[in-house]
Parts: C-alpha cells; structure tokens; sequence
C-alpha cells in the first residue's frame, strides 16, 4: 500500500489521490461542457434573432454604455488572473497566499456585479426593461446605424425589446453564475482558515478556478455580441 | 384483397394520395418482413436451442464478420431507398404548380377561416372544384394550428407571425376531414370542419354567391347562421365544457364582471363584447374570446344581436 | 432459528434502519432504491391519468370529463411519464445500484454528488405535482409556443421550473456515470471487457450531459417569458415560435434515446444470461450505442418536417434519421443470433427481453415510415405517431426496465419473487399492450390527429379497442406490483448468483455489502464468457437457514 492512501483527505472508495484527483477533474470538465451546451442555447436563440432583425439589434445594441462594459472586461479578466494566482497559492501550499488571492477574486467580482448593478438601474431608469412596461421612442435621427422610419422593419419597437429580453436574460444568467463563483470562494477560504488545504490537496481550489475561468469564458464571447452588436 | 386495404386507409381524394399509399404499403411490406423474421427467428431458437438440463454449457458465441457486415448493408440500402423514394415524393407535395389556385386560411382558438380569390369566405368548411390545383396560404392569428386533411395526405402548420403553403388537387367529389392537429389549446378537438369537393360548375357557381339567400333571411336566422359560422357556438354553449357564458336567457338580464361591477346586457354591451372583448369579462370566464372587429359589418353585427336577443324570449 | 444457523449476515439494507440512514445515506444502492420508490410514484400517477383519458376515448363525444380535463391529463401523463419516470428509470434505478458493483468499485465516484441528485430531482417532481395540484397544465408535453408561453392559462411556470431543475438531477448522475466509468473500473477491466449494460450507460450519460442543459434554457426561457410578458417566442412581440421547436427537439429527440439506450443495456445482459451465451457482435453492439448517442444529436428537424422548416433542411434530417435507424437494426440482429445455440431458458426476465426484440422492432421500423418525409407529413400529429412512441417507451423501454427490475430482483432485495406470477404477468402485459397501441397505428394512418378529445365516430370501434387493451395492460402490471410486494416479506432468499449469470455483480452475496464487495475484485476474462464454471458454482448452501 502506498503511503498516501493514508491521506485523510481520501474518500474510503477511491484506492488513490491521483484517482480522486482525476476523477474531480474529469466531472469538473464535464460539468463545464453542459454549462457550454447551456449558454450555447442561449446563444443560439440570440444569433437567430440578431441574423433577422440587424437593425433593430444594433439600434438596441448602441443604448448598452460601452464604457461599462469594457471596463468590466478589463476587471474580470483582472479576477482570473487572481484566481490563477490563488491556484498556485494552493499548490504551494501558501495558506495566507490562497485567502489574499481568494479575496481579491471576491473584490473583483464584486467590483464587475456592482457595474452590472448600476447598467441594470440605468436600463430600467430608460423604460428598457421588457415586459409590459418597456417604453421605446425610436429616434431614427440621431442612430449611427443606417436605419430610417422608412426601412424599419414593422416590428421595430417589439424587435428591440427582443434585444433587450435576451440583454438582461443573458447577463442575469452570467451574473449569477459569478454569484455562486463568489459563494465557493467564500467556502473555500473557510476551509483554507481551518486549514484543509495542502500541497497535496487543493482540488477545490483548482476546480473552483475552472469554474470561474469558465465564467470569464462566457462574458469575453457576451462582451463582443450583446456591446459591440453595432460597431462591427 | 384491395377493398381489406381501403379499410385501413382514408379515402385517397387528392392526386397524390395513392403515391403516398404505395410508399406506406412498401414500408409495411419491409416492417412485417422484418418482424416475421425476428419474431420466427426467435421462436425457433427458443424452441431448438431450450434449455435441457441445468448443466448445459452451450459452445461458446463466434463472431462472424460477414454478418455484421451483411446486416449493416442490407438495412442501409433499403433506408437509402426508403429515403430517395419519400423525399421525392415530397419534393412534388412541397411545389405547387404555378398556375394553383389561391386560398387564404386563417386559424385562430378554434375555426378556421378560408377567404376564396372570389371574395367569399367560409368558415369551418372549404368548398374547392374536383380537378384543378389549389394552394393554401396560411397564417394564423394565435397559437400554432395545422392544417390537415386525411384524404388528402396534405399536412401543414399554420404559424403565427408567418405564412405557410400547402397544395393539393382534388380528384374525387365529396366532402372530407379537416382537422386541426396541431394541439391549440381547450377546444383543439373542435377546430375541425369538412373539405366539400364540387364539380366547377357548382364551385363557380358557389363563389358567385349565387346559392346564398341571406337576403331572404330574417335578422335573427341571419344572425344564427353568422353565430354557426363564426364558430361562436364552440365557446358558448354549455355542451362544449363552456369556455364562454352560454347566451340563453342573458339578453335584458345583470351581468357580473369580474371587476365585481354589474351591467346589464343591452345592445350596447353585446356589441361591444363581440368587437372589444376584452372591456368587460364576465365573473368566473378566463379573457380568451378573440374580436371579431373588422371580419363582421355593423349589419351582421345586428343579426347577431338579433339572434342573441331571440334566445332570451322563448 | 437454531444454534447451527450462520450468524445474520450484514448488507447495506440492514446495516442502519433509521429514517435519516436512507434519506442520508451515500451508498449508491440506497439511492437506487431511494429512486426506485420516487419513479414508481411517477409511474403510477402517469398510469392513473392515462386509464382515465382511455375511458373518456371510448365515446366520440364528452362524457364524463370537460375538453379542459382531457387536456390537462394527457399533459400529465406526458409529463409525469417522460420527464419523472421515463428518463430516470434504468439510468437513476438499476444503473445507480448496478453500476459500481458491475465495475467492482465501492461506490460512484461523487457519493454526495448522487445523493443530491436524488434530491435535486425529488424537489423537481414535487414542483411538477404542485403544478398538477394547483390545477394542472394544458400545453402537452411538448410545450409548444406562443400557446404555452403566452396563452395557456394553467401553471405552465410551476411545471417548467419542476422540468427544469429535475433536469439537473439527470445532469448529475450523467457526469457521475461518465467519471466512473472513465476512472473507477476494478484491475483488469478493460474497455472492452465491459458488460454493455455499462457501454449503454456511457453512452446514455454523454447524451444527458449534452443535450439536458438545452431543454433547460429553452424550458426556462418559458418561464421567463410567461413570468415577465417578454416575448422571446411570441411572434407578436418579434419572437419565433418555430424556434422553440428547435431548441426543444434538440434536446428531446435525443431524450429518445436516453430513455432507450439503457433498456438496450439491461436486454444485453439478460439475453446472455439466459442463453447462457457471450452477446454476438460483442464490439459491434457496444460501439453501436454510441454511434446512436451520436447520431441521435442531429436528427431533431424530422419532428418539423410540416413546420415551415425548408425542405432541403428537411432532407437532411430525413436521410440522418434513416441512419440512425441502422445501429438500431445491428443490434436486434446481434440479440437475435446470440440466442442461436444457447441454452434457452424462459425465466421471466427472459421473456421481457424477447418481448423487447418484438415490441421494439415494430417501434423502430414504425419510425422509418416518420423519417419519410412524405408519410410524415400524413401521419404527423396523429395517432400513427402516438402508437410509434409507445411501442418504443413502452414496449422498449418499460419491458426492459421491469425486465431489468426482476433480473436485479433478488440482488437488490436478497429475495426471489413467484416466478409462476412472474411469467403471468410478463404475458399480461404484452398482450395488453399490443391490444392498446397496435389498433392506433391503424386509427392514426385513418387520419385520427392526436390529443383529440371529440373525435368523428367512424374511429370509435379502434379507440374502444384501445382502452379494452389498456384495462388489461393495466391488470399485467398490478398483478406484478402484487407478487413483488409480496415477495419483499415472504419471498425465498436469494444466493449471490441465482440466475447463474456473469458479472461482478453477481459475484457478491444478496444483497451486497455496504462496500459491495468483501474482497477487492480483479477481472482477467472476457465479458460474457459463460464457458468459465465458477459461474454454475452451486450457492444454494449459502442461504440455508437464513
């Protein structure tokens, strides 16, 4: 019998670390493939009405805040490059290391919903929120698009409520996916105080980090299609 | 050995109901092939090879490549066939010739309306001459319908917010099935009415409107055949399950909404109900009538009234 | 009892007796009957509404139920069936407790993982009973738009939501499966010298984690959109209702073959056993199964060809289903030419499994006339298409599973069940089931459209049949919900291997121990290989006196 199968982190059905270890991993990987084919969906249904209403997509589009949106892009890939960082805490088995970088993960991520928080209060601030209440003037004027009251399609209004339906369905759905991201790092860095982590086992950490490269993932492909609709 | 299959299969009243036929009895012919097979294979088996004793210890299983490979084969050339064969068929189902002749359909919870290039429309019925191509074109003002007459072969769904096409070219007088099927909501087994096949004189004759003797009608037997065509009789009459308040007896009488006021049932509030439905509900009805604003003139709503109030004084 | 008894033997049922030692536990054989218990339930509510709507069938006209009630059983038969008991039946039942012990492992490799799951699906099912309490749905199991997202006016929301978290619990036992499978098999158990109960399973769990994230979004986009009026598939608002169809059928056409490809699974393993031969075209039917996971993803667009859907899209779905109709057929001919040479012996289990090959042929070849698009477009929304799915759900799959359910019989509950009540039962119900859905082929291609609930009278004479053939099919299985209640209490005890079947399973005592297996297992032969005696070991002393 090898030494680390004494190890108190292994589970009584697993004969070895490294099959536990593999075994948390194949799952995670596998757990990250239904999440694609879940926001594949999603934005397979976005694609299909963004190829048949392109003008009211990208009108809709240009009222999202740039700005913002960038901004968050720079702040969430910030936050995978802290959870890397806390990954490799985990490895070396640097306690201190893991709670710094989980933390500062945590800040991050907190930065980005806040930002999502004060778009969302702006959108619905407009009347852009769907449903009975969306109120949408179109001002065919002052578009950067080449869209005329003429050229419109008939369903211009209802079109770009459509945009914004899978707007707030689409980042709702991300954000919280970084709410439960933010509730396992907060797991985590209880079990890293009560000293569960070794150099030996940091599975948690390093799939938790998988988690939220993923969710970073997502937001780098929501970014260029929900912001960046009309500037192509 | 015809007549027992005709009784499996509806009346083959379009041109290429037969061709869809000798597909159907092609492929039942390869099922029952297939199943006859399978199913006497095994029972020979079971009966040859059956267990004796308990300590029989049967030769272990060979592999035999050839007849992976022949069953491989032998199953895909007959789908290649299958698929060749009924993907022909509908390439011929799915165009219409160019010189068809057009109807409009609309579906709604739970009629059908056909609009005849004449200017006469019918509801629940679609009276077509033996003979000559026809086309559907198709919306619907609600959920998803379909389209479906039996003798025909033909099938198309009706959506909403686009318009589909089916075609067909009656070759037998008579009057056939027209189903909804695709399911529509409380009443979807109601949306049905009959497909009438005429002669073209009597089909032209019929969209002249020379048949029709509205004219000769009181306002109140106008009125009762305008609440059959319409399909209003489908909600409101208590055999169907009443999705709409049965209409004996209310003229005149107190309305409770569902807002707890009361009105009563004048001219005024029928009329109203019919075109904007949706002002007043009664109490204890979901909001689901459809407005007939725009498919009836004022004088056809007078027949109506008419009608409704005649229930009231028997 | 006296003093030459063995001491009672401990197994995972007797090990703990407390409530919370089940609704805690982690042992994946407790989930399995925890399952067991949850699907039955299912099972037995979805028969409930089907007897009641086939009662109303036998009269064209309204007789004793409103449209509105019509609606709302089929919907919960459709329901309660599919997505309750359907798709977790062999898969969350027989694969949780056989798993592991045909793998010579403890356990799955996420314990917790499964026992959530059990969980996570049970709260789904409630949300669903809840919907059917609170007054039902009527959309149909299908759901389409914008009728169930914006104009039924039933708990659309309650039922999406109970689908859609069940939905979770089916991802997480399909990630489990995969995970162990890939990781956890004993020494000496190489790939292909898994049972295909196991290669089915694999198969299955791809399928599930691919495809059930799909009807997820697409069944929570209905609820969103019914909850906040949006109108993501209302064509009033810009939506697409074909779309839906897409999204919906990219999911549950695949389903199909969720629900199939484990009962192809359990049919392997009981064709060999009672044949006592190794399954012919051993490679042929394991990679088969993942040849239909596979194909399986790209055939949805057959359920659209009336859709409006373009004809060359419609070709392409046509030819690919007719493709996938082929593995199908390589898979009866292997179970057919196993038999040849055997040992033939018909045990009940046994006879389930060649009812399978028989119910399920007819179920596969019905779905070429469906792949056609020419017919396909007659017989589309009609009977012919209800019959089609019921000779495949049910004459396949519910044969397998309750075939499966009485091979595994005395493994899970160390009893024998009555073997006379047995074979009753298994021909009860065969005969029933072809009485209640072959005269439905016929009334389907007569042009009966389905969901019908006022229906002309020249169809009255085949409905009426169909419900004659329910009532018995119904009477099969309460006779076998009889002998196996009974079997629980006063059944014979069983040895490890009563049926003398190979696999690991098999090669512990019934019921197994909590840790499956008293010593570590190691696998140096072929699946299947029935010429080897440790097989025809006599047991028998091993239950005596117990």
């Amino acid at each position: 019998m090898a030494a680390d199968q004494h190890s108190p982190h292994l589970a009584h059905h697993f004969d070895s670390m490294e099959q536990q270890q593999e075994s948390s991993s194949l799952g995670m990987w596998l757990f990250l493939a239904q999440e694609v084919m879940f926001f594949g969906g999603l934005f397979v249904a976005y694609a299909v009405y963004r190829f048949k209403y392109p003008e009211a997509f990208a009108v809709a589009s240009s009222h999202l805040s740039l700005g913002w949106g960038a901004f968050n892009t720079v702040v969430l890939i910030c936050s995978s490059l802290t959870m890397a960082l806390a990954v490799r805490a985990g490895q070396l088995g640097d306690k201190r290391g893991i709670i710094r970088y989980l933390l500062a993960t945590i800040f991050l991520a907190s930065v980005f919903l806040g930002v999502k928080g004060v778009e969302y209060t702006e959108k619905y601030n407009d009347g852009l929120m769907p449903g009975p209440a969306f109120e949408y003037t179109p001002d065919f004027d002052r578009y950067t698009v080449p869209v005329t009251a003429e050229t419109a399609p008939p369903n211009f209004v209802g079109n770009v409520q459509l945009f914004f339906s899978f707007y707030f369905v689409m980042t709702g759905l991300h954000a919280l996916h970084m709410v439960i991201g933010i509730g396992l790092m907060i797991w985590l860095i209880v079990k890293a105080l009560r000293d569960r982590f070794s150099k030996e086992y940091f599975t948690p950490i390093e799939m938790t980090g998988l988690y939220w490269h993923f969710v970073d993932i997502v937001w780098i492909f929501l970014f260029p299609l929900v912001y960046l609709v009309w500037r192509h | 050995m015809m007549n027992l299959l005709a009784s499996f299969i509806p009346a083959q009243a379009s041109h290429f109901a037969a061709d869809i036929d000798r597909l159907y009895f092609f492929l039942i012919g390869v099922s029952m092939f297939f199943t006859i097979l399978i199913g006497m294979l095994v029972i020979y088996f079971v009966i040859r090879f059956r267990r004796r004793s308990d300590d029989e210890r049967p030769a272990p299983t060979k592999d035999i490549v050839a007849l992976e490979i022949g069953w491989t084969i032998i199953p895909l050339v007959l789908v290649i066939i299958m698929f060749v064969w009924g993907a022909a068929l509908f390439y011929k189902q799915w165009r219409p010739p160019a010189d068809a002749m057009e109807i409009l359909v609309t579906g709604k919870k739970w009629m059908w309306k056909m609009q005849h290039p004449s200017g006469r429309s019918e509801i629940n019925d679609l009276t077509v001459p033996v003979g000559r191509p026809i086309r559907l074109t198709m919306t619907s003002e609600d959920v998803i319908h379909s389209f479906f007459v039996p003798a025909f072969r033909t099938k198309a769904d009706v959506v909403p917010g686009r318009y589909t096409s089916s075609w067909f070219l009656p070759t037998e007088k008579g009057s056939f099935h027209l189903f909804c099927a695709e399911y529509c909501g409380a009443e979807h087994s109601l949306m049905k009415g009959w497909v009438h096949v005429v002669s073209e004189e009597e089909y032209e004759a019929w969209a002249r409107g020379d048949d029709t003797d509205v004219a000769m009608l009181t306002p109140v037997e106008a009125g009762q055949r305008l609440f059959n065509e319409l399909g209003c009789v489908v909600c409101h009459n208590p055999a169907s399950g009443a999705m709409g308040p049965h209409l004996a007896g209310l003229f005149g009488s107190e309305v409770r909404l569902n807002t707890g006021r009361s009105v009563i049932a004048d001219e005024e509030y029928i009329r109203e109900s019919i075109l904007e439905p949706m002002a007043k509900i009664t109490e204890g009805y979901q909001p689901i009538m459809p407005t007939y604003k725009g498919q009836v003139s004022e004088t056809q709503v007078m027949h109506l009234i008419a009608y409704i109030r005649s229930l009231s004084e028997e | 009892m006296n003093d030459t008894s063995p001491p009672k033997r401990t197994h995972y049922l007797n090990a703990q007796h407390t409530v919370g030692s089940w609704l805690f536990t982690l042992d994946h054989k407790r989930i399995g009957l925890l399952y067991l218990a949850t699907i039955l339930l299912f099972f037995l509510l979805g028969g409930i509404a089907a007897m009641l709507f086939r009662v109303e069938l036998m009269t064209p006209d309204p007789t004793y139920m409103e449209s509105e009630t019509y609606n709302r059983l089929f919907t919960m038969h459709g329901i309660t069936m599919i997505f309750f008991f359907l798709i977790p039946s062999i898969p969350a039942v027989l694969g949780n407790f056989l798993l592991p012990l045909m793998l010579g492992t403890k356990d799955l490799a996420f314990p917790r993982l499964n026992l959530a799951s059990w969980y996570v699906f049970t709260f789904g099912g409630l949300l669903g009973l809840g919907s059917i309490i609170f007054g039902g749905v009527d959309t149909g199991w299908t759901f389409y738009t914008p009728y169930s997202s914006t104009y039924a006016n039933s708990n659309v929301i309650l039922a999406a939501l109970g689908i859609f978290i069940a939905g979770f619990g089916s991802i997480m036992t399909g990630i489990n499966f995969i995970v162990t499978i890939h990781k956890m098999r004993a020494p000496g158990l190489t790939w292909f010298r898994l049972p295909l109960f196991i290669w089915a399973h694999y198969a299955t769990s791809i399928i599930i984690v691919l495809g059930t994230p799909v009807i997820a979004i697409t069944i929570l986009l209905v609820a969103i959109e019914r909850l906040f009026q949006i109108g993501i598939f209302d064509p009033a608002l810009g939506g697409d209702p074909v779309l839906f169809q897409h999204l919906f059928w990219f999911y549950s056409h695949p389903a199909v073959y969720i629900m199939i490809l484990p009962g192809m699974g359990v049919i392997s393993e009981i064709i060999a056993c009672f044949s006592r031969k190794r399954i012919f075209g051993y490679k042929v039917v394991a990679l088969s199964s993942l040849a239909i996971a596979i194909l399986g993803f790209f055939v949805w667009g057959h359920h659209m060809f009336v859709s409006s859907q373009s004809m060359y899209a419609g070709m392409i779905f046509s030819i690919l289903s007719f493709l996938v109709a082929i593995p199908s057929a390589i898979k009866v001919f292997n179970w057919t030419a196993t038999l040849y040479g055997g040992a033939i012996k018909l045990d009940t289990p046994m006879l389930y499994a060649l009812g399978f090959i028989g119910l399920f042929t007819v179920g596969g070849l019905t779905g070429l006339f469906l792949a056609s698009m020419a017919i396909n477009v007659h017989v589309h929304d009609t009977y012919f298409v209800v019959a089609h799915f019921h000779y495949v759900m049910v004459g396949g799959m519910v044969m397998a599973f309750f075939g499966g359910l009485h091979f595994w019989w005395p493994k899970m509950t160390g009893r024998h069940f009555s073997e006379l009540f047995g074979r009753i039962g298994a021909v009860t119900i065969f005969i029933g089931f072809n009485l209640t859905f072959f005269p439905q082929f016929i009334v389907g291609y007569l042009g009966m459209p389905r969901r019908y609930h006022v229906y002309p009278e020249e169809f009255q004479f085949l409905q009426v049949m169909s419900t004659g053939g329910s009532a018995v099919l119904a009477l099969g299985y309460l006779v076998m919900a009889g002998y196996l209640l009974h079997s629980l209490v006063l059944g014979k005890k069983a040895s490890s291997n009563p049926w003398r079947a190979v696999g690991l399973e098999w090669t512990t005592p019934s019921p197994p121990p909590t840790e499956n297996f008293t010593t570590e297992p190691y696998v140096d032969y072929e699946a299947y290989d029935y010429t080897r005696e440790e097989v025809y070991r006599d047991d028998a002393d091993e239950v005596k006196g117990a």
